[in-house]
């Protein structure tokens, strides 16, 4: 089961475009940063669609230019080669389709829950009455009725991030963007905001893409995973995720997970190893130069 | 009581309070107590009991009520200047590299010139008035505002930012809903700051003048040696302090509730 669904970046974009319409294109996207050390190249000739309603995850090794490639997908960074669309529409900038949910803690300390959520609303100029009823159904949403009037320094991790996640989702984005939303969470937590994240696409439909590093994570979210190589950041492998709808957490003990978790290990294990080698020779140079 | 309640107690604002007060008479005790005991000269240092004593005198007879409510009008124009010129000369330093090249080095040098010095200067532009000391006391607060809105500002977390590029906010709105409360807390030390140098200046310079306010109060009775009075005046200065903070707290809170 794990082998068919197992392709080539190349075959597998082709397949996608077969698929039909694409809401989110990027095509043949390359990232190169000037540094003091010469020109070093994050990502290099990376090529992906995804569906409407799709849930895409991409995962790699530290240092393969993941959080780079959610700046360049998310308008945030500008200056590379290739070409980003939404429907059709060239990415120049951030664009009003893409909604993003950081990495790191991104509440607005000295707002509460419900005006954190109610934010976007706010920018565009809906009514306070509508927006803070619009914000308190996506507070719901992500779980936190009772939360409403709190302030984000009297929540946990967790919940400060499904804070940030309903802002993001209040401003109704066509794509949602996250970059390792959850790294800073413990497993069992992670787990069961991904239940919450699962429930959350399933109902909205909402298209996603998922940077993480995390391969539970990826596997348990995903249609598809997309396997990047360590520096510079190439697709290396793309992996349909067939595992059955709905899921939730308790899909992590089936066989078939194991398999998908086992089979992106391998390939990730690998660029895994090059990057702590990198690691290395790069402290033991600069050791040698001291 | 048993441990934990107290420790609760304790903790609270009430109790932190209460324990705070409690320290200061304690020290008042002490000093007392040295006094009494010879240690400190009382010909420096008058009896606290006599000061306390002291302060129904000094209202009655030398209206410090109404230099009390001189000195804190001063210093009140004095904060309203600071916040209402050095937050927004803050953020054009923020805003435009080139300028906080050029300038920032010597607003900091401003923070540490004896500005008190120059009021020949100030009594010639002026001319021996309120203004005189409301100008001085702005002109030594200034600094610390601008630096702190400064560093406030740049320092605000690269994640807020993008937050508010991925809502596409315009560059005002980046700044009213973002940058600026995200900078409030050191906007507030700087205003802090900046209020005791005003504070500091706007006495001295009415002792130094002889004009209106607690400072020309204080200079009269240490001229006529009424050392408990002139102790009173003192009290009344660090009560005029203790206004301001408290409000400036009161305001911070009300402006970035959530700390």
């Amino acid at each position: 089961m794990v082998d068919e669904s197992v392709r080539s970046p190349a075959a597998a974009t082709d397949a996608a475009s077969s698929r039909g319409a694409q809401l989110l294109d990027v095509e043949r996207v390359s990232k190169r940063f000037v540094t003091s050390e010469g020109v070093i190249t994050a990502v290099e000739d990376v090529s992906f669609s995804i569906a409407p309603g799709e849930f895409v995850s991409i995962i790699g090794p530290s240092g393969c230019g993941k959080s780079t490639l959610f700046n360049i997908v998310g308008g945030l960074v500008g200056d590379y080669e290739g070409r980003v669309t939404v429907a059709g529409d060239v990415v120049r900038g951030t664009h009003a389709a893409i909604g993003m949910v950081f990495q790191e803690e991104s509440t607005f300390p000295w707002r509460t829950v419900v005006e954190n959520v109610a934010f976007p609303l706010e920018v565009v100029g809906m009514a306070k009455d509508a927006r803070l009823e619009r914000a308190e159904h996506f507070v719901a949403m992500v779980g936190l009725r009772g939360f409403e009037r709190r302030f984000p320094t009297e929540l946990s991790g967790g919940m400060r991030q499904r804070v940030a996640l309903a802002r993001t989702l209040a401003s109704e984005p066509r794509i949602l963007l996250m970059d390792e939303p959850f790294a800073a969470l413990d497993e069992q937590t992670r787990l069961l905001l991904g239940d919450r994240v699962l429930q959350i696409q399933q109902t909205l439909k909402q298209t996603t893409l998922l940077i993480t590093h995390n391969l539970t994570e990826a596997v348990q979210l995903s249609d598809r995973v997309l396997v990047m190589t360590y520096r510079p950041g190439r697709l290396k492998r793309l992996v349909d995720i067939h595992l059955p709808h709905p899921r939730d957490s308790e899909v992590v003990s089936s066989d078939a997970f194991g398999r998908y978790v086992a089979e992106i290990w391998h390939d990730l294990r690998e660029e895994a190893s090059r990057g702590i080698r990198d690691d290395e020779s790069r402290v033991l140079e600069g050791r040698a130069k001291r | 009581m048993s441990k934990a309640p107290l420790r609760e107690w304790m903790a609270s604002r009430v109790g932190a309070r209460s324990i705070g007060i409690a320290t200061v008479a304690a020290l008042i005790g002490l000093v007392e107590l040295a006094i009494r005991a010879g240690i400190v000269n009382r010909f420096i240092v008058p009896l606290p009991s006599e000061i306390i004593v002291a302060i129904p005198r000094i209202i009655v007879e030398e209206n410090v009520l109404h230099r009390f409510w001189q000195t804190a009008q001063e210093l009140l124009w004095a904060s309203l200047l600071l916040a209402g010129a050095g937050i927004p000369l803050g953020a054009l330093l923020h805003r435009f590299r080139i300028v906080r090249l050029a300038c920032e080095t010597w607003v900091g040098a401003l923070a540490s010139a004896p500005i008190v010095l120059m009021y020949p200067l100030f009594l010639v532009i002026f001319g021996r008035s309120a203004t005189t000391i409301v100008m001085i006391g702005f002109a030594a607060g200034l600094a610390p505002v601008i630096l702190k809105t400064l560093e406030g500002l740049s320092g605000t977390r690269q994640v807020l930012l993008n937050v508010g590029r991925s809502f596409k906010l315009t560059n005002s709105q980046q700044f009213w809903k973002i940058l600026l409360p995200a900078a409030l807390p050191a906007v507030f030390v700087g205003l802090k700051l900046g209020l005791i140098f005003a504070m500091i200046n706007i006495v001295g310079v009415e002792f130094l003048i002889n004009f209106g306010g607690l400072g020309q109060l204080i200079n009269e009775l240490a001229e006529r040696y009424d050392l408990p009075g002139t102790y009173g005046a003192i009290c009344f200065v660090i009560l005029t302090s203790i206004v301001f903070f408290d409000t400036t707290e009161r305001l911070e809170r009300f402006l970035r509730p959530g700390e």
